[in-house]
């Protein structure tokens, strides 16, 4: 933004908050940016799994990014988006919806701003993270996309409700916490 | 080397040539009296010379002479059609399939002495049925004979391999030529030794039929050099006139490229000048006929110049087919945009319901017309028949048998039903793993089935029919059958069974479906590792299809195959469950009734319903699929088939009849339970499509798990 010319190259980002906290992501990894109409629930699959949407004729996965990372579920507010994003699974490139809080803005930032993920006091499995951003006085967190995406099962990040995250977990596959119907057979 | 296109475009279509000659050879030993076969293997094996020679495979080319040669042999009875001669012919198939993987499919590297056995077998095979006649060719008919168009050709000629060229040979002798003892007849017969060559003599005037100059003009296909050509005229060349052309690169290669015209050659051969042409074409009348009228050259002349036209044409004229090549991607782009087609026809049909212009009926009526034609179209051109295949089958019951010491016979029915071509592609694999099974496993030696009272040969039988929206493949042995018990032991020592379970033979059968299950005591190089029923299992999943085993110990085994038409666009029946809109695939629907409190009422919760004074067992949507809210006081129950038995499913409300343009849920919903895809209704929403069969499947599994808990049932409200 400033200094950009000395600093090395500068990567644009798309930044987005899962209810209070800041998240990024590289902007090359972004189709478009979406309201949510017409999300249609897929019955009997885990809870960060929002459901489908009709993306002009095309038929996409939506992820509730909240859940994904083991954080909150998303609410529905006149904020509320989708990012579809361009991940790789299994080597072929596919297209995915992300719902996220709110959509924020394009940043550019420079290698110098990036900072690697420090080893403890954070919270997050650094696996599905890229490094640390600073925006002004702020902390984004950019997140690995592909790796979020494309993992089985949650992507927890953060360790802050452990017990609430453990709930998920084992709850996984059923809607509202009830006794998951799994068929042994 | 060859341009990787052109190689690409080379290997499909000798991929499908090898295949019509495999089909072409088993069908001719079955019946070795039939003389179109003979024809069939004999265009086959040409066609690979043609265009191999045509994309510079030279080895290929060199390697399918020898055996075209004998093959024209068999064509014009010389040789009989004999067991031995099709084994050869199919070892040459299966060399010439190496060689190409070889030269283009990045296969391993061929021992040509292979190659050389092959041809040194066929031709002990032909000189053994020509007898008397002369070798292996070599010998050309020489003695120009008074013959009344004054024209004689005689083809015959050794083995040409490698680089083949076309050489053109004037010989005109002079005086001296007879005065020294010198016959035209030896010469010729030497050049013959080099190649194959057509000669013509241009000994007799064609009109008159009396003798005049003589000349020989000589055709010939040799791989050896000019310098070998004319050493053998050495000897003659200062009593007599030599003329020998190589024919251009592009001619050699048998008529890649532009085709010379007649004048042309003529004027080159300098039996005519460009002059004289263009004056006798301007009369417009053949330009053979023209030539000869004008006693520019003699007829024999142009008959001459004609064959080497042919010789430069073949290529052309061999390859006359009535279809074209499309690359797949095309056609898949093709049904795609059909199906968008499809969606936004059905979208405006619906607009035009709602607002009722009566302007706009009948074309929207013409629309939705034209669209289902088109889609219809669409998807045929991705269908094929699946008789494309047999032929591979047929081949591998024939090799196999006689590996493992066993007389099998395979019969194919219903060739000609027509499957999506990559369901066709992926079947393969499978069918392969079930033909193995039966001959290694099911179908018995000979000696053990005389003792059994069975016929000697055994019988492979593999059949294709439609069944409504589905084509069934079977595939029946009549062996020794699978043994229940020793399934069932082998089961429950594996864990897939309790010991003591009470199973139906289905339930037991299916177990050959785990990874890893094998009865087999022993392994063969054939079967027996156990990795083969649950690829077959898997396979067929994939392409959104079941497999099914019936088996009757000592009378044989049945393997059924179901598979849907295509996997692009179905006939649905819109359903809706809540909010939800589903679709039933149509060809699976058997009726709709109403299901009201007192029906529920009535059987206590128990979810069965009669319908037509039968039980039908139920599924309610609302519940299978965690839908929340209020349930309608009257319900709708569809009732489906799967599998021979009928189902019911319950939901709100039928909404009736779509087309359905079937789109994959991704792979993140690919375990979704139940569900087969989706697809796009009208008005932009998406749709689920329920796969009635695993739904039901998993519908039962849940149910006897709540059972086995206890009747501790998890989700879905309690029915009083």
């Amino acid at each position: 933004m400033s200094a950009k010319e000395d600093e090395g190259l500068a990567t644009q980002y798309l930044t987005f908050t899962l209810r209070d906290e800041d998240f990024a992501i590289e902007i090359a990894k972004v189709r478009e940016v979406l309201d949510v109409s017409n999300l249609t629930r897929i019955p009997r699959m885990p809870d960060y799994l929002s459901g489908v949407i009709n993306l002009r004729g095309n038929v996409v996965p939506v992820m509730d990014l909240g859940r994904k990372l083991g954080m909150h579920p998303i609410e529905r507010t006149k904020n509320t988006c989708i990012m579809i994003v361009e991940v790789e699974v299994e080597g072929t490139v596919v297209e995915m919806g992300a719902l996220t809080d709110s959509v924020q803005m394009v940043l550019d930032l420079l290698a110098g701003d990036i900072e690697g993920v420090p080893k403890m006091g954070t919270n997050l499995d650094t696996k599905f993270l890229k490094g640390m951003g600073h925006q002004d006085d702020k902390i984004l967190i950019l997140l690995d996309i592909d790796r979020v995406m494309a993992s089985e099962g949650k992507a927890v990040l953060r360790g802050e409700r452990l017990d609430v995250v453990a709930e998920n977990i084992s709850a996984a596959g059923g809607e509202e916490g009830e006794p998951a119907a799994g068929v042994s057979a | 080397m060859v341009d990787a296109e052109y190689a690409e475009v080379f290997r499909e279509e000798a991929a499908e040539l090898l295949e019509e000659l495999e089909t072409s050879l088993l069908a001719l030993e079955q019946a070795p009296e039939e003389l179109k076969l003979v024809g069939r293997v004999f265009r086959a094996m040409h066609t690979i010379k043609g265009s191999s020679a045509m994309f510079g495979f030279d080895d290929i080319a060199g390697f399918t002479h020898h055996v075209e040669t004998v093959l024209d042999k068999v064509r014009d009875g010389t040789v009989p059609v004999t067991n031995q001669l099709i084994d050869l012919t199919l070892a040459s198939r299966d060399y010439i399939k190496a060689l190409l993987e070889a030269a283009v499919g990045g296969g391993e590297a061929v021992d040509a002495s292979r190659g050389e056995g092959i041809i040194e077998s066929l031709k002990v095979l032909v000189s053994a049925s020509e007898g008397a006649e002369p070798g292996d060719g070599g010998e050309v008919a020489t003695t120009p004979a008074p013959a009344a168009a004054g024209d004689r050709q005689a083809t015959a000629g050794p083995a040409v391999s490698a680089s083949l060229s076309h050489y053109r040979i004037r010989f005109t002798p002079g005086p001296e030529f007879y005065d020294a003892g010198g016959d035209p007849a030896q010469l010729i017969e030497e050049l013959g030794k080099l190649g194959k060559c057509s000669v013509y003599d241009h000994c007799h005037d064609a009109v008159t039929g009396e003798p005049c100059d003589q000349t020989w003009d000589i055709l010939l296909t040799t791989d050896a050099g000019i310098d070998a050509v004319k050493d053998v005229f050495i000897f003659v060349e200062n009593v007599s006139e030599v003329k020998v052309w190589r024919l251009a690169e592009d001619v050699q290669k048998e008529g890649y490229g532009e085709h010379k015209r007649l004048g042309e050659i003529l004027i080159e051969r300098g039996d005519v000048t460009a002059a004289d042409v263009e004056q006798v074409l301007s009369q417009q009348k053949l330009l053979g006929e023209m030539l000869v009228d004008a006693k520019l050259v003699k007829r024999s002349q142009v008959e001459s110049a004609l064959q080497e036209q042919r010789i430069v044409n073949q290529k052309a004229t061999v390859k006359a087919a009535g279809s074209i090549r499309v690359a797949s991607e095309k056609l898949d782009k093709l049904i795609n945009l059909v199906g968008e087609l499809v969606v936004t026809q059905a979208r405006l049909s619906q607009i035009n319901s709602s607002h009722d212009f009566a302007e706009l009926l009948e074309p929207v009526e013409e629309v939705e017309r034209l669209t289902a034609e088109l889609r219809d179209c669409a998807l045929n051109i991705r269908m094929l028949p699946i008789g494309t295949t047999f032929g591979k089958f047929s081949r591998l019951v024939r090799d196999l048998s006689a590996d493992l010491g066993k007389e099998i016979d395979m019969v194919t029915e219903g060739a000609d039903t027509e499957l999506d071509k990559t369901v066709i592609e992926k079947l393969g694999d499978p069918l392969v793993h079930l033909i193995r099974n039966a001959i290694d496993h099911g179908i018995e030696s000979p000696e053990e089935r005389q003792r059994t009272g069975k016929p000697r040969r055994g019988q492979i039988r593999m059949a294709a029919a439609h069944s409504g929206a589905n084509v069934v493949i079977s595939v029946t042995d009549d062996g020794k059958g699978l043994d229940c018990e020793v399934i069932k032991a082998k089961a429950v020592a594996r864990g897939i069974f309790k010991a003591g379970a009470e199973l139906s033979d289905t339930e037991i059968f299916n177990a050959i479906f785990a990874p890893g299950f094998s009865t087999a005591d022993k392994v063969t190089s054939v079967s027996g590792r156990g990795v083969g029923m649950d690829v077959v299992k898997s396979a067929i999943d994939e392409l959104k299809g079941t497999v099914e085993v019936n088996s009757r110990k000592g009378e044989g085994t049945t393997v059924n195959i179901t598979l849907p038409l295509t996997l692009a666009i179905i006939d649905g029946l819109l359903v809706r469950a809540g909010t939800t809109h589903f679709v039933l695939p149509l060809a699976q629907v058997e009726e709709c009734v109403e299901l009201t409190q007192d029906d529920i009422a009535r059987f206590h919760g128990r979810r069965v319903l009669p319908v037509r004074e039968q039980l039908v067992p139920y599924v309610r949507l609302r519940e299978f699929f965690e839908i929340t809210g209020e349930r309608p006081q009257l319900e709708q129950m569809v009732v489906v088939h799967t599998k021979g038995e009928r189902v019911g499913l319950v939901l709100d409300d039928v909404i009736g009849g779509h087309q359905t343009v079937i789109k994959s849920l991704g792979w993140i919903y690919r375990n979704a339970p139940g569900l087969s895809g989706s697809t796009i209704l009208g008005s932009g929403e998406v749709a689920l499509i329920i796969d009635v069969m695993r739904m039901v499947q998993y519908a039962r599994s849940e149910e006897l798990a709540f059972v086995e808990a206890g009747g501790r049932r998890g989700p879905g409200p309690t029915v009083h």
